[in-house]
């Protein structure tokens, strides 16, 4: 019985750094920012966090410096998205391009190092639990993260004035202004939140998945979080589900494969894909709740003085 | 505007490197098809760069370009190439063929080499590695060393050059374990180090004690490190990740190849038109030490190694039989290159449906 558990565990480690990069990027939206650079802030973390935990020896500091990394990248699309109202598409494409370009320079040093991995929670009693230990007291503290992250942003999206305002500026910028809210700066702090989880997620990735380094290793995961969002019409609990299901279906066609059923493994391979689709658009189907929980002003640049 | 011509132009990280240049040096330059520190396939061809440095040191200027798409893209980079002053380039990728021809009938003084490829010209060559060579040694290893008698195959993509492996390997396996099983898995990448680590848990879940691949990161050798069981570098030694789990890696060497080849061209013995597919014998393939083994695996192993090597044996001999259980080749008969080449099918005993 003990291969259930071991296949739960893998799709929650597949799930995690879609959930963090995603719930992220969900914060961002809900602000009317659309940041495309979700690839390229993961790669930075993942890179930064690799490099700080080899040269510190210590896995915690590399979560920390893959959050900074993120942010720090976020921080240049916020200036030129806000401060300057560029086109948020193409700023956030390019910082994709330059998130991977800059990380590979910086890890060029690191291929084919050993890396550091994070410990994962061992309580003793409570994680030898047949069957659920290893999943609910076993994991890596980044799932942890991820799940509480989840819980955090629900609440405060829909449970605090502060969401309640981010929400509102997200909806319609030019009124949240007229009231005398100070839209530039909301927006500042959410691209840096979203930048922070990407870094987190990345991090993810080079410290608790694949404990290494290779160039653009985050091979799209940046993407599918993207991707989740939409599908997961900006709501907390559906993007969590998404991720799941994504993951969910990842490893169980890999499962699959390895029994052996003789279906082609091209159509295997986009099953998540596929599978994501189906049930999102599923949920989704009321189109009165979707566009109530569309940002209305998403992607727009917002002009205080014109 | 600015900004995303700067963000495009950092991005494409088509970066030229060149060492320190004088007029009268042989310039060969390299087609490089990811990143040159990929820890795969890229990295073993720049390290044949790096040889070539070292060993020819001030007769030689190398140049390349990494990140050179597949497809028209690498025709204006190799034609740039063409036109900067290289005597010889060596296009190192199968997707390059085309591109590296339509140059090639442009210049007909410069010296091409198209790695993995099967068209050639007056001034195209083309050379592989006998990789399979490999593949048989380590199968025959992992029938010694699995106690399931099961092992696993994470591969990328279905070309003939990869069904190959996954045959060789069986066949080394079923040599000395004539009902041993493989399973096996497509990742439809060739670089997703978490989607091959998935690969690796969801195999060894299934009962597999030893995982081998067909794709380029060490994210399997670690999974193997962690669950307690063993695994086969690829295109690396490995064992900096795998110091337990490592059994031996099948090592890419192309360093010695490319001196022999600009050496030529230096002094007017290349020649086009010619396919080279080097293996053990020549040193374009290596094995990794033999480690984390028994003394009698060890043996059997580099018995096995000096036979290929020695060309006593290969690996495809008959009798062997194609996976619908009609016959290949028959007792004592050995497979051709074109077909190995073209390989579009499994032999008998392999536990998958090869995709079409």
């Amino acid at each position: 019985m003990d291969i259930a558990q071991n296949i739960l565990l893998t799709i929650a480690t597949a799930a995690t750094p879609l959930l963090i990069a995603a719930i992220g990027e969900l914060i961002v939206e809900r602000s009317g920012v659309l940041n495309l650079g979700v690839e390229g802030m993961m790669v930075i973390g993942a890179v930064c966090g690799f490099a700080a935990a080899i040269l510190t020896g210590n896995a915690w500091i590399g979560v920390l410096a893959g959050i900074a990394g993120g942010a720090l990248l976020s921080l240049l699309f916020g200036f030129l998205t806000l401060s300057l109202a560029t086109n948020q598409v193409a700023t956030g494409l390019s910082l994709t391009l330059l998130g991977i370009g800059l990380s590979g320079l910086i890890g060029e040093g690191f291929v084919g190092q050993a890396g550091v991995r994070l410990p994962t929670l061992d309580l003793p009693v409570l994680t030898d639990i047949p069957l659920i230990g290893r999943l609910i007291f076993g994991q890596d503290p980044i799932f942890y993260m991820s799940i509480a992250l989840t819980a955090g942003v629900m609440w405060f999206l829909f449970r605090t004035r502060a969401g309640l305002t981010l929400r509102s500026i997200g909806d319609n910028h030019k009124s949240a202004h007229a009231l005398g809210i100070p839209v530039i700066r909301y927006r500042y702090l959410a691209v840096m939140f979203g930048g922070a989880c990407a870094g987190l997620a990345g991090a993810h990735l080079s410290i608790v998945y694949t404990p290494q380094w290779v160039e653009n290793m985050t091979a799209g995961r940046g993407w599918i979080a993207l991707a989740l969002v939409v599908f997961g019409s900006w709501r907390p609990w559906r993007v969590l589900a998404g991720a799941y299901l994504f993951g969910a279906v990842t490893i169980g066609q890999l499962h699959a494969q390895a029994l052996g059923f003789g279906i082609p493994s091209q159509l295997l391979s986009s099953l998540p894909y596929l599978a994501t689709i189906v049930v999102l658009v599923i949920i989704s189907r009321d189109r009165r709740l979707t566009t109530i929980n569309t940002p209305a002003s998403l992607g727009q640049p917002f002009v205080p003085d014109r | 505007m600015k900004k995303l011509v700067l963000g495009l132009a950092s991005a494409l990280a088509i970066m030229v490197a060149t060492s320190a240049s004088a007029q009268d040096k042989y310039k060969a330059c390299f087609i490089y098809l990811g990143p040159k520190t990929d820890g795969g396939w890229t990295q073993a061809h720049d390290i044949g760069r790096q040889y070539v440095e070292e060993k020819l040191g001030d007769k030689v200027e190398t140049a390349y370009l990494e990140n050179v798409p597949e497809g028209p893209d690498s025709q204006r980079a190799i034609e740039r190439f063409a036109r900067s002053g290289c005597g010889i380039i060596f296009t190192t990728s199968f997707g390059y063929m085309d591109p590296t021809l339509a140059v090639a009938e442009k210049f007909p003084d410069v010296k091409f080499e198209h790695a993995t490829g099967y068209k050639t010209a007056p001034n195209v060559t083309t050379y592989n590695s006998r990789f399979y060579q490999g593949r048989y040694i380590i199968g025959q290893i992992a029938g010694k060393m699995s106690k399931t008698g099961v092992a696993g195959y994470i591969a990328s993509f279905p070309i003939p050059e990869v069904v190959m492996g996954i045959n060789g390997f069986l066949l080394g396996a079923r040599s000395v374990n004539p009902d041993f099983k493989l399973k096996v898995v497509w990742v439809n990448t060739w670089h997703d180090a978490g989607k091959e680590a998935d690969a690796a848990k969801a195999l060894i879940d299934q009962g597999v004690d030893i995982i081998t691949q067909h794709t380029d990161s060490a994210a399997p050798m670690q999974i193997a490190e962690e669950r307690g069981i063993h695994a086969f570098g690829q295109a690396f030694d490995q064992i900096e990740a795998g110091p337990n789990a490592q059994l031996t890696a099948i090592m890419d060497t192309w360093g010695p190849y490319y001196v022999k080849k600009i050496e030529a061209a230096m002094d007017g013995t290349w020649k086009g038109g010619e396919q080279s597919w080097d293996g053990l014998a020549e040193g374009i393939l290596q094995m990794a030490p033999y480690t984390n083994m028994p003394d009698d695996v060890k043996a059997m192993a580099e018995e096995t190694e000096a036979k290929i090597t020695s060309g006593e044996l290969h690996p495809f001999t008959g009798p062997v039989n194609k996976q619908d259980g009609t016959v290949w080749l028959k007792d004592g008969e050995v497979s051709d290159d074109g077909t190995l080449l073209g390989m579009n099918f499994y032999v008998e005993g392999v536990d998958d449906k090869l995709p079409q």
